[in-house]
């Protein structure tokens, strides 16, 4: 069942967080703000770019590499996602016929490239969207968050749901197990499916009084405090800097080509 | 119906980002002043209530297929407007962080289409006025189904703007919104009805949990910030994106359309001859059709258009492989160090 897989990947990108390097002790803030940056650089290229996009590989794959998170959980959620994205990529080589690329006998047009680049791009921002939860987790990237100025009433609430997404979640799919043992159908009718999820979230708001409770006789006083030690040092800094440049030097030459003629002039 | 980041120009992400943004920090502070602490705890686990039910299809009748609910209107009817649109925002930063469903930089355009027109839209304009005071089954049922298609309409043509104004795909705005509008008439009459069966069973089994959510506080300045929000959202976008996405270099292609591009008179000076052979240099995987058709006419004058140099193309695509075996070379070699090291430690 497809919806039980996915609990399980997010418990690998719960593992991955647990883990521990260099990336993951980061602040917060300085992974969030970098992510931001790459996904707004990667956007600003033109469609029809293919080889400048290609450095900016190196931001994933050096961040995966340096901490060590698993990869395979990763590829397999840049798979799922995949289908979207290049759905509606896939007009492009319908609507845009114009040529662009003559290779030997072969003319390759517009549309084939701007489709190759959202493919690039596709693989580019979902990664780094990935590697940040993945070397940060939910904890410490609300932590980050709130420092960063998001309401606060956000950053509990995301800490909330993801605190029950778990435990309802669970609860949800033993109920739908017990309806298919004894129905058999694994989409349900609309009157039973009114049913099931009314009942779920009866039980859900139950839950919500009895978390209310628990939290009055532990001092809830309407705010989460949060306890993080992470601050903003020169580790910070470098990491943003150094990126931050990286990206821009990437942005503005197309060092793909460059690396490329020059390896072809050493070649003969 | 979750945007990818992959298909959205930085000004229109931005720009629905701003509105977002905007449209969070109102629904926070509303929440704080309804100063209802056991709102906390009640949003959290409804959050992953809709999670949870995300999950749980529901058999389209007559159909082999199924489909389930979205949430966005389940959760304004109980939790009212700003709780639900706080609500969905996590729900969608969460899936965008842990499963990849939408981008980051897309976050603000799906919080958008996902959560404004649902809990700000379809709720207090087509819900509640159906609903009335929620005496009769049957008009809190047909209000369900009518507010869920608008929310899904209103939620598809936003991403049909979107995607044309971030101008990375080829698809025109009629193609998109004639592909777009007719499958989420289905997707939100299924939705509409799923969230009515579960509001008709909620009635039956314990109706007091529908009566505890509060009016919108003082609906017509709401509805007056809402309106101008939007305008203004839509004019921002128009506009940034009028200027900036389908071309990124939107300066570069004004500037070269004003200039007719190789008149541009370089001032005679050698710092700037070194940066533009540079950047001739550079530029190899033709950027844009035109930007190509330059470097042709500078090369030579007779040769037609189409025939796109080819050595530079192939010295693009070597050195974009190059890249890759180096960026998955050191990928490598700093996992192999680092284990090594752990190894050794």
């Amino acid at each position: 069942m497809r919806a039980e897989s996915r609990w399980l990947e997010l418990g690998q990108m719960d593992d991955a967080a647990r883990m521990d390097s260099a990336v993951h002790r980061l602040d917060p803030r300085a992974k969030i703000l970098v992510t931001l940056a790459f996904l707004v650089v990667v956007m600003s290229f033109s469609r029809y770019t293919l080889s400048a996009l290609t450095p900016l590989l190196f931001y994933p794959l050096v961040l995966i590499a340096l901490s060590r998170v698993p990869l395979l959980p990763l590829a397999r959620k840049l798979v799922w996602a995949a289908p979207f994205a290049l759905l509606v990529g896939a007009f492009n080589p319908l609507f845009d016929r114009e040529p662009m690329l003559h290779l030997g006998g072969w003319t390759i047009s517009g549309g084939w490239i701007s489709f190759a680049n959202i493919g690039i791009r596709f693989i580019l921002t979902v990664s780094a969207a990935l590697v940040l939860i993945a070397t940060t987790g939910m904890h410490r990237l609300c932590a980050g968050m709130e420092r960063l100025a998001v309401p606060r009433v956000l950053v509990a609430q995301m800490l909330f749901l993801y605190r029950y997404l778990f435990v309802v979640s669970g609860e949800g799919s033993r109920m739908v197990r017990a309806a298919q043992l004894r129905a058999g159908a694994s989409a349900l009718s609309l009157r039973v499916y009114g049913t099931l999820v009314g009942m779920l979230l009866l039980r859900s708001l139950d839950r919500a009084e009895r978390v209310h409770q628990a939290m009055l006789a532990r001092g809830f006083e309407g705010s989460l405090r949060r306890l993080d030690a992470h601050s903003f040092g020169w580790r910070e800094a470098a990491f943003v800097l150094g990126w931050l440049s990286f990206f821009a030097v990437a942005r503005v030459w197309n060092l793909a080509t460059l690396l490329g003629s020059a390896a072809m002039r050493a070649g003969g | 119906m979750h945007m990818a980041d992959a298909l959205v120009s930085p000004a229109v992400g931005g720009t629905l980002w701003a509105a977002s943004a905007a449209l969070t920090f109102y629904s926070a502070r509303a929440v704080r002043r309804q100063a209802r602490e056991a709102l906390i705890p009640l949003m959290g686990v409804m959050g992953a209530f809709v999670f949870a039910a995300q999950m749980i299809n529901v058999a389209i009748p007559g159909t082999g297929s199924s489909g389930h609910l979205g949430g966005g209107l389940m959760l304004a009817i109980l939790l009212g407007p700003q709780a639900a649109f706080l609500v969905m925002a996590s729900i969608l930063a969460v899936q965008a962080l842990f499963f990849a469903d939408g981008g980051l930089l897309a976050l603000g355009c799906n919080i958008f289409n996902l959560g404004f027109f649902g809990a700000f839209v379809a709720y207090p304009l087509v819900y509640r006025p159906v609903a009335g005071d929620g005496a009769s089954a049957k008009r809190c049922s047909l209000a369900a189904l009518l507010a869920s298609i608008v929310a899904l309409q209103l939620g598809a043509l936003g991403v049909v703007i979107e995607t044309v104004a971030s101008g990375i795909t080829e698809l025109r705005f009629s193609t998109f919104a004639l592909l777009m509008q007719p499958i989420h008439l289905a997707v939100g009459v299924i939705e509409g009805l799923a969230t009515a069966a579960v509001i008709a069973f909620v009635r039956r089994a314990r109706p007091e949990v529908l009566l505890v959510v509060p009016w919108p506080v003082s609906r017509g300045s709401n509805r007056l910030l809402f309106g101008g929000l939007l305008a203004a959202t839509l004019l921002v976008g128009g506009v940034l994106s009028w200027f900036a996405s389908s071309h990124p270099d939107g300066l570069e292609w004004s500037i070269f359309k004003l200039t007719g591009g190789e008149e541009l008179a370089l001032p005679d000076d050698s710092l700037h001859q070194q940066l533009a052979s540079l950047q001739e240099r550079s530029a190899v995987l033709p950027d844009y059709s035109f930007q190509s058709a330059e470097a042709e006419a500078e090369a030579d004058e007779a040769q037609a258009w189409p025939a796109v140099s080819a050595g530079t193309t192939v010295s693009g695509m070597v050195g974009g492989a190059l890249t890759l075996c180096l960026a998955c070379a050191i990928g490598f070699i700093l996992r192999w160090q680092g284990s090594s090291r752990r190894a050794a430690g």
